[in-house]
């Protein structure tokens, strides 16, 4: 079903974006030497939902990147992703583990200068009586290499969500990677 | 942390009304920080949508995707492209009656350090084998600066009815 604006004869997801339902909140570029880790802390509550935009390449091969809320590192997250490597289709799930998995990402050692993009949605992140979901789309392409990855995962905690950690498992994001946090307005 | 003023600002649209080779978004500020591009084609013979940027038709582009039939063998697949003249938009082609989308996210594309990305969603209502669900992870293999953006029809032309939006996206400064 579309829904049109009476105003503008605008419809479903041009109606939408032209509301100005979408705010950025915050917004960090990684310098010289890289950081193991970004986070955005003392999130606005005012919103529906949150959006975080950007690319990214690690230090390091076949690392993984995480996603932890309000500094949560126990076993409370389960995630599920499916995935294509240019070559076959695959999905993969990981349950009660340390953080949510976000996908795939370029590393230094590739095509000079190729970053993967990501596009991640924590839903509904305010809301404590239930718990937090996230969907992911990231991916990243070397001309011959790569991957385009869904996710999804959620956190097994009521808490609003307040900080966001995004961490590479063992190597650094390098420089020149950029991550940026949108609220959308419900 | 504050919340700052909103964004996703719509730069150019277009609605065809007559049939049209290729649709050019053109002097592309730089002063967003993604982009977001929405199509909504119709092709009479059922071409891929293909993308240029800054004019380039030079073997620069590449994409790795993941697809779904929903019926057929197989049901799901993924591969890629490389050393491509255009960036591939879709791997189901649109149809000159059914309404299909493509939403391309290019990333970070004023800077001129990286590599061009784009992360794009496809769908194709159409029954099996002409439609199916896709997702797709381009680059373009340039530092330059995004100032054009040229959407076309593998060997075809839009038909009258097709749409093309591009908004542009502001990070917190």
């Amino acid at each position: 079903m579309s829904i049109t604006s009476a105003k503008t004869g605008s419809t479903s997801l041009s109606l939408a974006l032209e509301n100005n339902f979408m705010e950025p909140i915050a917004s960090t570029l990684v310098g010289a030497g890289g950081v193991n880790r970004i986070t955005f802390s003392d999130i606005p509550q005012v919103y529906k939902h949150l959006q975080i935009r950007g690319i990214m390449r690690c230090s390091v091969a076949s690392d993984n990147i995480v996603m932890r809320f309000n500094g949560d590192s126990g076993a409370n997250y389960t995630w599920h992703v499916l995935r294509g490597s240019g070559s076959a289709a695959s999905g993969a799930n990981t349950v009660s583990t340390t953080g949510a998995e976000l996908g795939w990402t370029t590393y230094s050692g590739q095509t000079a200068s190729a970053f993967a993009g990501i596009v991640a949605d924590v839903v509904d992140y305010a809301n404590t009586n239930k718990n937090t979901t996230l969907r992911s789309f990231s991916g990243g392409d070397v001309n011959g290499g790569g991957y385009v990855t869904f996710g999804s995962a959620f956190w097994n905690n009521r808490d609003a969500v307040n900080t966001i950690d995004i961490i590479m498992g063992s190597g650094n994001f390098d420089q020149y990677s950029r991550l940026s946090l949108y609220g959308f307005k419900g | 942390m504050a919340a700052k003023t909103g964004t996703y600002t719509l730069i150019s649209s277009s609605t065809l009304n007559t049939t049209t080779a290729t649709v050019t978004f053109s002097s592309i500020p730089s002063t967003y920080t993604d982009l977001f591009l929405v199509v909504n084609p119709l092709s009479t013979n059922n071409r891929d949508v293909i993308l240029r940027f800054n004019s380039d038709t030079g073997s620069n582009y590449s994409i790795t995707f993941v697809s779904g039939y929903g019926s057929g063998s197989p049901a799901f697949s993924s591969g890629r492209t490389t050393n491509q003249g255009f960036m591939y938009a879709d791997y189901y082609a649109p149809s000159n009656t059914t309404q299909s989308i493509r939403q391309i996210n290019i990333m970070d594309y004023a800077n001129t350090t990286t590599y061009k990305t784009a992360l794009m969603r496809s769908s194709n209502p159409a029954a099996y084998p002409a439609g199916g669900a896709e997702a797709l992870v381009g680059l373009w293999r340039s530092t330059a600066a995004i100032n054009t953006v040229a959407v076309s029809l593998a060997s075809d032309s839009f038909l009258t009815g097709s749409v093309f939006k591009l908004y542009g996206i502001e990070a917190a400064k």
